[in-house]
């Protein structure tokens, strides 16, 4: 690693990354039963909470019945935290303990497979368990415009962005304890600061600034909000452009700092 | 007598920083032997093992393995080899076939072939029985031998094994040693790390001792014990008179007190001690074969690495 831009080499892949992926898709399929109830208790529990109890205090917001205006928001949150778990937690177990990677990059597979495999499979699993919250709020009659179909793509895609993040702490974590730090530093504010229980306009400008910024949640909110209730601007086409900007460049900052983790 | 050299190593060197784990060395592994690496833990061994591989960058040098440089054909190269790692990377997440099945796919070959082999393999290893175990209940010996398997899986021309039998009873040591030694027989390449003398011994027609990242000796292991210690070790409890005794008999050996005994490394042949024994009698003095521990702790010194 003595070429500078090391940081910035774009990942060199090819049809492996699907072995890869197939292997993570194969241990969730022995599990699913067990697997995906959890990840879909706490947005539920959210949406009774707050949507049905807070709800019977603001009862409208912007117009919107308050538990209209959360459900979205709930999706967009289980894309964020079944993804970004996935590749801290689930990565890092896979990596340091069961020290699968090691096994597998004896094989022909690259470590730049293996680990664009993880990120596949973190958005893979924000779009299952985003599918299955969203069909809970449609049931519940809570998304009126049928334009929400298209939130399933956004979906992979808001979780392929966690993913790479979850990754770069993955590449540099020292322990597994350490992604608490990245827990109350980021997805917890992010969780609360992102226009998911509240309107991002009521914080000062300053703030709504920074949130869709540096949030990528606030900006999957707004584009989930708009195709749930099919109230469409075309500002929204702005947060998805700074997805699609931020998307490459943290895949390319994953793979390398996991490059460098591993490769000695 | 020509032989096909399969890999090739010339200054082959590793820096981790300023820590240089191996140190310009060279070797030749020719087709279908049995090599081995020994040294002490920190000696590079396992450092070369992973250059081999392609998995660790080398910093210098030189490395072809069948006339492909490992900088530019590692892919290429990783299919034909099949490697055991130090520490135990099974996939818990899986049963015992679905270990090899998963591992076979990483290799593209195709399903039924892949099924073929792996029952073949379980087969061979005497792991059939627990086909449709989950990981966390095999025993260390049938996971070192499911390790065996899955390196096998893609019928490697290279058979790479770091340290394969540490930690394990005799009877799987030895089951693993006969394997190993069958697929020599069939044509496999076999590369191997140890700290068991025993082991390579058993196992090598030549070995390469290293330490400190250099090559410190290389041969046949009965040559290397031949010339560095000969044939005997003479040894005897230890107390003043009989040092001083040896010391005056044996004037060119070397003469080493290891704990409560002597131990006498002449460098003659056979026969040698037992001439000179006949004329005193000593407490508990025992003639045996030197083997390549005897030659490894000449050479290293007793010292203890971390």
């Amino acid at each position: 690693m003595k070429d500078k831009f090391w940081i910035f080499k774009i990942p060199n892949i090819s049809y492996r990354v699907w072995k890869v992926f197939k292997r993570n898709k194969d241990v969730f399929m022995k599990t699913y039963k067990t697997n995906f109830i959890p990840s879909i208790i706490e947005p539920i529990l959210y949406l009774f909470a707050l949507g049905f109890g807070l709800g019977g205090f603001i009862s409208v917001i912007n117009g919107i019945p308050y538990i209209n205006f959360i459900a979205p928001a709930l999706v967009s949150v289980t894309m964020m935290y079944s993804s970004f778990f996935e590749c801290t937690y689930g990565s890092f177990v896979r990596m340091y303990y069961q020290k699968i990677f090691d096994a597998i990059i004896a094989t022909p597979i690259t470590i730049e497979e293996v680990i664009t495999a993880e990120i596949l499979w973190g958005a893979t699993k924000s779009l299952i368990n985003s599918t299955i919250v969203l069909a809970v709020i449609v049931i519940f009659g809570l998304v009126p415009s049928s334009l929400f179909l298209l939130i399933l793509p956004l979906s992979f895609l808001v979780g392929f962005l966690f993913s790479t993040i979850a990754m770069c702490f993955t590449a540099i974590v020292p322990s597994i304890d350490n992604y608490s730090y990245a827990t109350f530093l980021f997805i917890t504010p992010m969780f609360l600061l992102s226009g998911t229980f509240f309107p991002i306009t009521s914080m000062p400008e300053i703030l709504q600034t920074a949130s869709q910024l540096f949030f990528p949640l606030s900006n999957a909110v707004i584009l989930t909000r708009s195709l749930a209730l099919g109230n469409i601007q075309f500002s929204i086409l702005l947060n998805l452009a700074w997805i699609l900007i931020l998307t490459p460049i943290f895949f390319v900052l994953a793979v390398n700092l996991m490059k460098k983790r591993l490769i000695k | 007598m020509a032989q096909e050299i399969l890999v090739k190593a010339e200054n082959l060197t590793k820096k981790y920083g300023d820590l240089v784990a191996v140190d310009r060395i060279n070797f030749e592994i020719y087709k279908g032997e049995s090599f081995g690496f020994l040294g002490p833990n920190g000696a590079g061994k396992t450092t070369t093992m992973r250059m081999i591989q392609g998995i660790s960058p080398i910093t210098q040098g030189k490395l072809t393995i069948a006339e492909m440089d490992i900088t530019k054909n590692s892919r290429e190269i990783k299919y034909m080899i099949g490697v055991t790692p130090q520490e135990d990377n099974l996939d818990p997440d899986f049963t015992v076939i679905q270990n090899l099945l998963v591992y076979a796919r990483y290799f593209d070959i195709p399903k039924e072939k892949a099924k073929e082999k792996a029952d073949e393999l379980l087969n061979l290893l005497q792991l059939t029985q627990k086909r449709d175990v989950v990981i966390s209940f095999l025993s260390g010996g049938m996971k070192r031998r499911l390790i065996l398997a899955r390196a096998l899986m893609n019928t490697p021309q290279i058979l790479i094994l770091d340290e394969p039998t540490t930690g394990l009873d005799p009877q799987a040591r030895h089951l693993i040693w006969t394997k190993i030694k069958n697929l020599q027989k069939q044509g496999t390449t076999i590369i191997l790390t140890s700290h068991y003398m025993e082991e390579a011994a058993q196992l090598c027609d030549r070995i390469i001792i290293m330490d400190h990242g250099k090559i410190i000796k290389k041969g046949k292991p009965v040559e290397l014990i031949k010339m560095h210690v000969g044939e005997e070790v003479l040894e005897i409890l230890h107390n003043k008179e009989t040092l001083q005794f040896l010391k005056d008999t044996f004037k060119e050996a070397t003469i080493e007190v290891v704990g409560d005994k002597i131990h006498v490394f002449a460098n003659k042949p056979r026969g040698y001690f037992a001439k000179i024994l006949k004329q005193s009698s000593f407490k508990g003095a025992v003639i045996r074969d030197s083997n390549l521990e005897d030659v490894f702790l000449n050479l290293a010194g007793r010292s203890l690495r971390d």
